[in-house]
Parts: C-alpha cells; structure tokens; sequence
C-alpha cells in the first residue's frame, strides 16, 4: 500500500467522520441546532480534524522510522564480522543485499518461504526466484536481501494498521464528546492555531535543516582533511584519484575579487542614481526610470550569466584585454564583476532610495536655508545622514555578491588562482560548490564533501554580512523616528 | 599685527560684489552643482543602457532559434525497404539509408547534384531525420507502399548559414560542413526545397544530443518548469498564508516569534546555492527522493519562496484596517472568523500579488536545481503529475545552462531562445501582478 493510497483511505475516513459527528451532534440536541454550543460543522469538523491529525501525525513517524528500522535489521543480518569492522566494505556489503532485495521484490518472490530454508539451501532459491547470485557470496548476505524484504513488507502492514487505528480511535473519541455541552468550535479553532504555528515554525526548521545538513558533512570533511590545509591552503587542486589539495584562500580570493568590481561598478552607479531619483528627478522620470532599474533586480541570474558568457566576455577580451596584452580570457573577474555590478545596481539604489527619503525634510531646508547649493546639501548634508542605511545597503548587495552563482560560473572561469590581473579567469566559492556537487562522485571522498564546508563558508559570510547590515539599517532607522 | 592691519581692504572689497554679479566661487559651486546633477543624470543613464544593452544583445543571438531551416524530400515508402530497417539492430541507420537515397535521387532528378559527392549532399539533412521518419512509418502504418513527401530538419550547419551564423569562409575551417554543401544548400534554397519557417518544435520538443542542434527543444524543461510551480503555489501559498497569519494576528511578541522573524529575514537572504546544498543533503541524500525530479526542485524552490510570500502576506495584512477586525469581532465572530472570514479575503488580492511574484522568482532560480541533479540529459517527457512529479526532468533555467556547457555553437542561439522564452513568461507573470494590484489593490 503505498502512502497516497493511506492518504486517500484517511481523507474518506476523515469525510465519513464529518458527517457521522454533525448528525450525532444534531441528533442529540433532538434536532434544534440552537441547543447545541456551536454549529453543527463545527462538530463534524471536529470529527474529522481527530481523525486526521493524530493519523498523519503516525504515519509521519513511521515514515521516518520505517527505513531506520529495515537499515538497523540488515545490518544486523550482515553482522560486523563479515565486514571485519572496514566501513566502507559494510556499506558495499549493504548495497550488495540491496540489489538483491530490489530483485526479490521485482520477482514477486514468496519471501517467508525463501527465509525458511536453511543457509545451504538459499542460493538456489535465489536462483529459482530469478535472481543472479554471484558465486560465492556469503549466506548473510542473502539473509539481509531478505530482512530487507521481509522488514518492509511487515513494516508497512504495521504501519498502516497503527494509522488506520489512530484515525478510527481518534474519530471514535470526538464522535462520543459530540454532545450540546461540547464546544466544537473551541475545539476546531484550537487545532486551526496549531496548524498556523506550525507552519510558522518552518522558517526555523528550514535554518536548521540548512546549518545542521552542512554541519554534519562539514565535520566529515574536515576528519578526512585537515582543517587548517582547508582554510589557509593556497592550492586548489581537487583529484578524484586522491590526494587533493584544497585550499580555500584561491577561493576566498576570486569570490573577493569578483565582489570588489561589482561593487565598484554598482555603488557610485546606484547611489548616484537614487540621489538623482529622490532629489532631482521630477515625478515623471522617476515613474519611469525607477521601475524600469528595478526590471534589472528581476531578471534571473541566468540571463546576467549567458549576457556575461556570450557578450560582454568576447567583449572585453577582444577590445581590452587583448589589445592591451593582458589575457586571451573570455571568462575573467572583469566579465564577471561587470555583470554582476549591473544587476546590483537596483539592490543599492533602491535601498538607498528608501534611506534617503527617510532624512527630514527639516535637514535639508535647514542646509538650504544657509545657502548652500542642492548638490552640497546632498553631499554635506543628506548623504551623511543617511549614511548609515547607504552602508547597510552596500553590505546587503556585498552579501548579494558573493552568494551570487550563475553569473560566476558562466562569467569568471574555473581556474583557482590567486592573480592582480582582472582580465584573468579566476574562480570562486560558488562555483566550486557547483562543479563538486554537480556529477556522479563517490559522496563520502573529501572532493565531494568539501562542497558543504564551502557552503557553510559562503552561508557563514553571508548571514553575517546580513545580520550586520539588517541591525545598521534599524538602528538608523530608529534614530528619525 | 600686521595681519590686522591687512584685513580692512580686503573687507572693502567684499563690499563690491553683489547677489546679481557671479563671482568666480559662485561660478564655481554653480558648475559643480550642475556637474552633480549631470553624475546623477548619468547613474540612471548608465542602468537604463546595460539594461538596453542585455536585452537587446539576447534577442539579437535568440530570435533566430523560433525559425528553423527545413527541407522538402519526397521519399517512396518502400515496404520492403522498411520491413529490411526494422529487422535491422540499428534502425536508424538503415532509415538514414532510405532518406539519403531518396534525397539523392530527387537532386539527381533535378540536376541539382554538380560538382558535389552524394554522400557530402546527403549530410546536409539531420541526425534527426531518421528516427522522425521511423516515428511517422509506425504511427501511419497504412502510408507504406505510398509515395510520401516528408520535411526535415537540416543540420545545424546548414541551418546556421541560412541565419548568417555560418559563411563559406567558417565553412572551410569547419569540419563538420563544407562549403561545397553550402554552395547546394544555395541552389535547394533557390528550388525551393530549402527553406526557413516558424519552429514549433523548438517549444515541444526534448532536448537532443550535442550532434543535433537543430533538434532541441524546450519541451521537457517547460513541463518541469510547470510541475515546479505546481508544487511550489501548492506548498508555499498555504504555508506562507498560515504563517503570515499567526505571525501578524495571533502571535504574542515574546523570544519564540522574535526568533522566527529573524530567521524569515535572514532566509530571505541567503544565497540560493545554499538551498540546494540543502535540497541535496536532506530531500536526495536522506529522505531518498529521486535526482533531477520536480518534486525535489519544488521542494527547495517553495523554501526560497516562503519568505517572499510572507513578507508580501504579512503586509497585505497590516494593511487591512483594525476596524474591519473590530466590527467582526463586535458582532460575535471569533478571533479566527474574524481574519478567515474578513481580514483574509480583503488581503487576498496583495496576498495573490505575492505570490505571483515569489513564483516569478522562482521559475528563474537556476543554482539550486544544478545541484539537485537536474542538469541530467532528459529525453523523455514525465508523466502527468502527480506520478510525473518524481519522473526526471529539466528546469527553463537550467536547460539555458546545458546548452552553455555544448561545444557547438547553435547552442548558443538556443540557450538565448530558451531565455527569451523564460523572460517572457516572467513579463507576463508580472503583468498580471500588476494588473491584479491595479485592480483590486484598496486603499482605506
């Protein structure tokens, strides 16, 4: 039975309960609805709600639970033995038994009958079943086939007997409550909450599940590599034979870099642009121009990148890197950087927009008053109080910047260099994460894992690059309130 | 003392400057005041030119791949002659056979085939003509014995020179065309067996193989775009709404709501690569979903949606004045009644704006799908969901990055096809959050 069937089979149940609960609760007001507490759905809902939640609540356990369980008996029909206690032999041994299971299950073969039989007897029952037994292989072996086999067959009988108890026992318990005293609606509404708090909790489930998932292979990686040829390695050199060499500082280097000509590019650019916005622009430009920068703000990363590979790239190669003798790259920081500061322009315009229509009025009449010209209330006057919200800006679009991927990996090359040349390829965090995790490696070799120390790496800087721009941005804020 | 002494000229001098005379330091403020205004002018300029400069460099390389070059080859359906290709282990070669001998027949028919090989003349038609000619006999058994008259794609090449793309010059460098097939292709084109037409196929069609080109398309990558946003508006938009709601009308300020604004905040900004780091470790490596399957691409993109759709939720919300709530609660609605049956339907149309726009957002993530395999080669379309959700398939986005990776150029027209594609559904997406804001956006 598979998990959409239960589902289906609860959700009738659940129905069934609806009406069942509304009926009693009217029958047993003698049918006048006004000496019952609440509407009479409310009762029916209520049924239907106790059916549910206490199932799907188990049947989530089980779900959970169910591949543990089979995990733990095939390993134990294995046993540590045949192993000899090397980890990776137990999990070739284990995938072994898997296959075998997965051909037991596809022949539709009489399991509890195989399982009979004694050790000598099993191969050939393999081999009756139809399934190809490598000569040789241990009577264990197939013994773990077939707990496997057997684990989930009676795992999921059991499982759907306990849910479907769980939702009869529940619709039972709110069926008998269904009486004029019973405040069905309290009842419903309290069960509605829950549902809303838990969708709330999953902002929080997802954060976890991000650090805990990276946590966990990080502490793999950094076992099988040393953490300080890690963080201060300066070669990055992964090979799938082994002994790689992988160092983060290329990295960190390119990813700087890379960040530092967006920066360059999109700062004097959207700050100047949000001061002509909110200063000087008359209400018609500003309705046009405003939402048409903010258009760049929306376009996917994957056009900037394809923009990055096929246009500007060839561009720069041919009319400046060329031409002045530094590189024969297409992919390079400056193709990267380039795009990447034109679709960080919004992000700091915009912020800095907000901040800076922020500053009283007050500020600038007064600057005015004394004389001073527009362009040096701005500079003397309004930038400087707004500075605070400019730098937090500035900060979300660095955090932007270096989190930033398809640009990077179309844009700025793969080779991990350390180089003043920005016409040079060189290459960054995020694309270091794509290119270990995108293929089919061996999971646990220190080239695959590295990719979530990476990635723990990248979303340390970036949370805290938010964290520090989000509390400047209050603060500042506080302080015109 | 003698300083002193100076200062009463100098005085007397600023005496003889007047508001109405410019002197050289007014000069000199006024012109950096109009420089100031100039910088500001040239800032706005500068965003508004690249983003002229992107747009119009992808439709120029993308525009190309909506036409598609084809060409007319009638070819007998000898019965026996297919009954030989299907008893054969590769079919498709012995089908190639049929076409190119029918194909060389008919130029020779027309004196069309001077100075160049058959064989060089054959290879003018695609890698893909075969199995599309084996799919017709199977489907049309009854045409067999028939004379037919089919279209086929022409190769990559030949369809590139037809787009500017290819020259007699590149041609002689290429060693996959050769000018003299061109110098045909010329000739066909001025018969009129050759020519460039609408290509639909490039929006249905699966992605092909790195020879074929001129085969590709988008078929599978829309479908699996598709599913994702199913899965994404049916997990997301429920949660988010319920989220939304407890935060802004149930929830008391204590330690436990401050966290979760927090970490809705600092979702939001977290890099969507570390999304699918998560996808892969928690959705593939432990809950054991399949690889490049929408389901899992969904899963991840509703979690990078969420904190879009409640932000937008929760100010649809707060915008909704407290009168409306007293009123329901004054007449005897419950707290919940009040919002489900009051406060929610009139946040509906910002709430339904938000989502659009999550959703926009979404269908361009490209980074977290590479990571949770979607960049397999797919050929086969998936299933209609729900059964289709776990059957593998492409992305929009991330068929744009496939076809970056291929080492022939055609691919390049297609990758800026496939993006025009995708930028056109995000206009409309948008379009229609405009519109429903103009609309039914209310202001108390």
């Amino acid at each position: 039975m598979t998990t959409g069937t239960i589902l289906i089979a609860l959700l009738a149940l659940a129905v069934v309960g609806y009406f069942l609960g509304r009926g009693r609760a009217v029958a047993s007001a003698g049918g006048d609805v006004r000496r019952l507490h609440s509407l009479p759905r409310f009762y029916g809902l209520n049924v239907a709600l106790t059916t549910l939640i206490p199932a799907l609540a188990v049947l989530a356990v089980g779900l959970l639970a169910l591949p543990i369980w089979t995990d733990l008996r095939v390993g134990a029909a294995i046993g540590p033995s045949l192993a000899g206690g090397d980890a990776g032999r137990q999990s070739l041994l284990i995938a072994q038994a898997d296959r075998l299971a997965e051909g037991l299950e596809g022949a539709d073969a009489n399991v509890a009958a195989i399982a009979a039989l004694d050790d000598g007897a099993l191969a050939g029952a393999f081999a009756d079943a139809g399934i190809a037994v490598r000569e040789g292989t241990d009577p264990s072996i197939l013994r773990a086939a077939l707990a496997r086999v057997g684990t989930q067959e009676t795992g999921s009988w059991m499982l759907v007997l306990l849910v479907g108890l769980a939702g009869v026992v529940g619709a039972l318990v709110a069926l008998r409550a269904s009486g004029p005293a019973f405040r069905a609606r309290n009842a419903v509404e309290r069960a509605i909450l829950g549902v809303l708090i838990l969708a709330s909790t999953i902002a929080i489930v997802t954060t976890a599940g991000i650090v805990l998932s990276m946590l966990f292979e990080t502490i793999n990686f950094l076992r099988a590599y040393p953490a300080a040829d890690f963080f201060f390695g300066t070669v990055w050199n992964p090979r799938f034979s082994g002994d790689s060499q992988l160092g983060l500082l290329p990295l960190l280097w390119g990813t700087m870099y890379v960040s530092l000509v967006a920066l360059i590019v999109a700062v004097p650019v959207g700050l100047l642009a949000a001061i002509y916005m909110s200063e000087y622009a008359g209400p018609r430009v500003r309705a046009v121009a405003k939402p048409l920068l903010e258009i760049l703000a929306g376009i996917p990363t994957i056009v900037y990148g394809l923009f990055a590979l096929v246009t500007v790239g060839p561009l720069l190669r041919d009319w400046f890197a060329q031409p002045l003798g530094l590189g024969n790259s297409a992919s390079s920081v400056m193709t990267a950087g380039l795009v990447m500061g034109v679709m960080l322009i919004p992000f700091v315009s915009s912020l800095s927009d907000d901040v800076i229509n922020a500053v009283p009025q007050s500020m600038r009449d007064g600057s005015l008053g004394l004389g001073a010209t527009k362009s040096e209330t701005i500079r003397q006057v309004v930038v400087p109080a707004a500075l605070p919200g400019i730098v937090g800006s500035i900060l979300l679009a660095a955090s932007r910047a270096i989190g930033e991927t398809m640009i990077v990996v179309l844009g700025a090359g793969a080779a991990a260099q350390m180089d003043l040349n920005p016409f040079e390829a060189m290459t960054t965090i995020t694309v270091k994460i794509v290119s270990q995790l995108v293929g089919d490696n061996d999971f646990n070799s220190p080239e695959t894992l590295v990719a979530f120390a990476l990635g723990l790496t990248l979303f340390v800087m970036t949370l805290a690059l938010n964290v520090l721009a989000l509390w400047i941005v209050r603060r500042y804020r506080e302080q015109y309130e | 003392m003698s300083d002193i002494a100076a200062s009463p000229p100098a005085a007397g001098e600023g005496r003889k400057t007047s508001l109405l005379r410019e002197t050289d330091r007014v000069r000199k403020r006024n012109a950096a005041e109009r420089r100031f205004e100039l910088y500001g002018m040239a800032a706005v300029g500068i965003g508004l030119l690249a983003l002229a400069f992107l747009l119009l460099s992808i439709l120029g390389n993308g525009l190309s791949s909506f036409r598609q070059t084809f060409v007319d080859v009638p070819v007998a359906l000898d019965p026996v002659a297919i009954e030989e290709a299907e008893a054969s282990v590769v079919k498709t070669s012995r089908y190639r056979d049929i076409i190119e001998g029918a194909f060389v027949s008919a130029l020779e028919a027309r004196g069309l085939l001077e100075g160049i090989d058959p064989e060089e003349a054959a290879g003018i038609i695609s890698e893909e003509a075969p199995a599309q000619f084996r799919d017709y006999v199977r489907a049309n058994p009854e045409a067999v014995g028939r004379p037919g008259e089919f279209t086929f794609l022409v190769n990559g090449r030949i369809d590139g020179f037809f787009k500017g793309r290819v020259t007699f010059e590149s041609a002689e460098l290429d060693g996959n065309v050769t000018p003299a097939q061109l110098r045909l292709a010329e000739r066909l084109a001025g018969a009129g067996l050759i020519d460039t037409r609408f290509n639909w196929a490039f929006f249905t069609a699966p992605d092909a193989s790195g020879q074929r080109p001129e085969a590709a398309g988008l078929g599978v990558a829309i479908l699996g775009s598709a599913y994702m946003m199913l899965v994404v508006l049916f997990l997301a938009l429920p949660i988010g709404v319920a989220a939304s709601i407890y935060l802004e009308e149930f929830a008391p300020r204590n330690r436990f709501t401050d966290i979760i604004e927090v970490n809705i905040s600092n979702l939001a900004a977290v890099p969507s690569i570390v999304f699918g780091i998560l996808g892969l470790a928690i959705f593939i490596n432990f809950a054991g979903l399949p690889q490049s399957a929408p389901i899992v691409g969904g899963l991840v993109l509703t979690l990078m949606t969420l904190p879009t759709i409640i932000i937008a939720t929760r100010s649809a919300l707060k915008a909704v004045p407290p009168s409306i709530r007293d009123a329901a609660l004054g007449v005897g609605a419950s707290k919940l009644q009040s919002v489900f049956h009051h406060v929610l339907p009139l946040a509906a149309p910002g709430i339904l704006t938000g989502t659009i726009l999550g959703l926009a957002q979404a269908l361009g993530e490209t980074a977290p799908l590479l990571l949770i395999g979607m960049v397999a080669f797919v050929g086969e379309y998936p299933d209609a969901p729900p059964e289709g959700l776990f059957d593998p398939a492409t992305a929009l986005p991330v068929q744009v990055y496939n076809w970056t990776q291929k080492a022939d150029p055609a691919f390049v027209e297609r990758a800026s096809g496939a993006i025009i594609v995708l930028l056109a559904f995000l206009v409309v997406m948008n379009a229609i959050a405009i519109l429903l804001r103009r609309r039914f956006e209310r202001r108390w």
